[in-house]
């Protein structure tokens, strides 16, 4: 199975693609050829930095129409992180007029500023996977009386989508967020799998089985 | 909940482990690629690499273990040390990196700060500080230079806050008085910085016993814990650390065995 890792200029993309391949997707691979991304079984969207930076970088490269081209052929596709946030339709980061992809709608909410919460949230938190989701099957720590599986987050802006039934999993940061999300054929989460130690390994492991 | 992070640091020289005491009397802890492994197994939740090579030929070795690291371990990682220009920023990033940390380069450019997290997002931002009790500045803490050799004449506190503002995402905070001792973390200088910023603060310096990491994140306000002696030389696991927080309250995460 060919699972294309979209490169666009942006994003750690090798740990991804390394942790695909521990995972056993050893068909994991990196590439920026159009012809490669549509011919692959899977695809996915890395990202790292801001939502209009990104959505600039998706559209100079044309690696937007690409991403579109592909979930519209019904086939599997993962976003991490800032690749999540921009499958939604606006951010309150940066430039105003910035649109997303418009794939799922929403926006992209800053965390609120409260009282000793600090501001990227940075380390691991829980995931609350919705009942049944593909995505959270068998993860470790997911019955221990510990509070459930954590994956890692690095991030200062989280995605609210317009549909509460495209949320597949919730976090709390000083509010509830959407922490993954599905849509059809559109799958997203705000933390790093490739980062999140046997958590996301399992969670890579999920959606290769998809 | 967001759990407090456990964080084994690495000083490496020429590719190899060390550490010293306040900055010197350096002492081999092993391969970077073997501990990072065996911290990452233990259940750390992330690593910092501090290059302290001094030979610039040398300077390669840090992107090659870096690489390895990135190939066989699956949480975060931090690599700093030398890192003066955008493009070195970029280079570490594309090795597998997380994050970044800054240390020197800010001072003499802070500038930097501002462009690295215009370009990478502050996310990956982490600028280091090591400030020493001199009496000196209106704080009292003033911040040091070049691997702690250098006084700056410049508030910690002032300082702090000042690459809060360029867009650091995060201040690793590394007292000069208490690196090394395993007295205990510099609880003032870490609950002073901790209340003036809002972005996360990694206490560093000073940790000897359980009750030390303990008084960081509690007294000190620390979102996580740099930790090297009581870990590198078996005094104690990152999994007791955790185990010791836990029966405490503090929320942190476990790995099952």
């Amino acid at each position: 199975m060919k699972v294309a890792i979209i490169d666009y200029g942006m994003g750690n993309l090798r740990s991804v693609e390394k942790a695909f391949h521990k995972v056993g997707m050893g068909g994991a691979f990196i590439t920026d050829d159009p012809a490669a991304v549509a011919s692959a079984d899977k695809a996915v969207l890395p990202g790292d930095g801001a939502f209009d930076s990104t959505m600039l970088s998706l559209r100079r490269s044309g690696v937007d129409d690409i991403v579109l081209e592909f979930i519209a052929s019904g086939r599997p596709f993962l976003g991490i992180c800032v690749g999540m946030q921009v499958l939604l339709t606006s951010s309150e980061e940066g430039d105003p007029d910035a649109r997303g992809l418009d794939v799922v709608p929403g926006r992209v909410h800053r965390f609120p500023h409260q009282p000793g919460l600090k501001i990227p949230q940075i380390g691991w938190n829980t995931l609350n996977f919705v009942p049944d989701s593909p995505l959270g099957v068998d993860l470790p720590g997911q019955n221990s009386a510990e509070g459930g599986p954590m994956a890692y987050f690095l991030h200062s802006y989280y995605c609210a989508p317009d549909n509460p039934a495209d949320i597949a999993a919730t976090t709390e940061y000083g509010v509830p967020f959407c922490s993954a999300l599905h849509r059809d054929n559109v799958w997203a989460t705000q933390f790093h799998p490739e980062k999140s130690g046997p958590v996301g390994l399992a969670i890579l492991r999920n959606f290769a089985r998809l | 909940m967001l759990a407090t992070r456990i964080i084994p640091c690495l000083d490496v020289q020429n590719g190899r482990v060390v550490k010293g005491t306040h900055f010197l009397n350096l002492r081999d802890a092993g391969d970077p690629v073997e501990r990072a492994a065996l911290y990452d197994a233990q259940g750390a939740d992330e690593l910092v690499f501090l290059d302290i090579t001094a030979s610039h030929e040398k300077r390669d070795l840090m992107f090659d273990y870096a690489r390895r690291v990135a190939e066989e371990v699956f949480i975060p990682f931090c690599v700093g040390g030398g890192i003066k220009t955008v493009e070195d920023f970029r280079r570490i990033l594309k090795t597998g990196a997380d994050k970044a940390s800054i240390n020197t380069a800010a001072v003499s450019n802070p500038e930097l700060i501002t462009e690295c997290s215009k370009n990478f997002g502050a996310q990956c931002v982490v600028v280091a500080i090591d400030p020493k009790k001199t009496g000196t500045t209106p704080s009292g803490w003033e911040v040091y230079i070049h691997g702690g050799r250098t006084p700056t004449g410049l508030d910690a506190l002032d300082w702090v806050r000042e690459m809060e503002d360029r867009g650091a995402g995060e201040i690793m905070l590394t007292s000069m008085d208490a690196d090394g001792t395993l007295a205990g973390y510099d609880i003032p200088l870490t609950h002073a910085v901790t209340q003036l910023v809002n972005i996360p603060v990694i206490a560093s310096g000073g940790a000897g016993t359980l009750a030390h990491i303990y008084e960081a994140i509690t007294e000190g306000g620390a979102q996580a814990a740099l930790v090297s002696s009581i870990v590198h030389y078996g005094t104690h696991t990152v999994g007791e650390i955790k185990d010791y927080l836990a029966d405490r309250g503090i929320p942190v995460r476990r790995v099952s065995i």
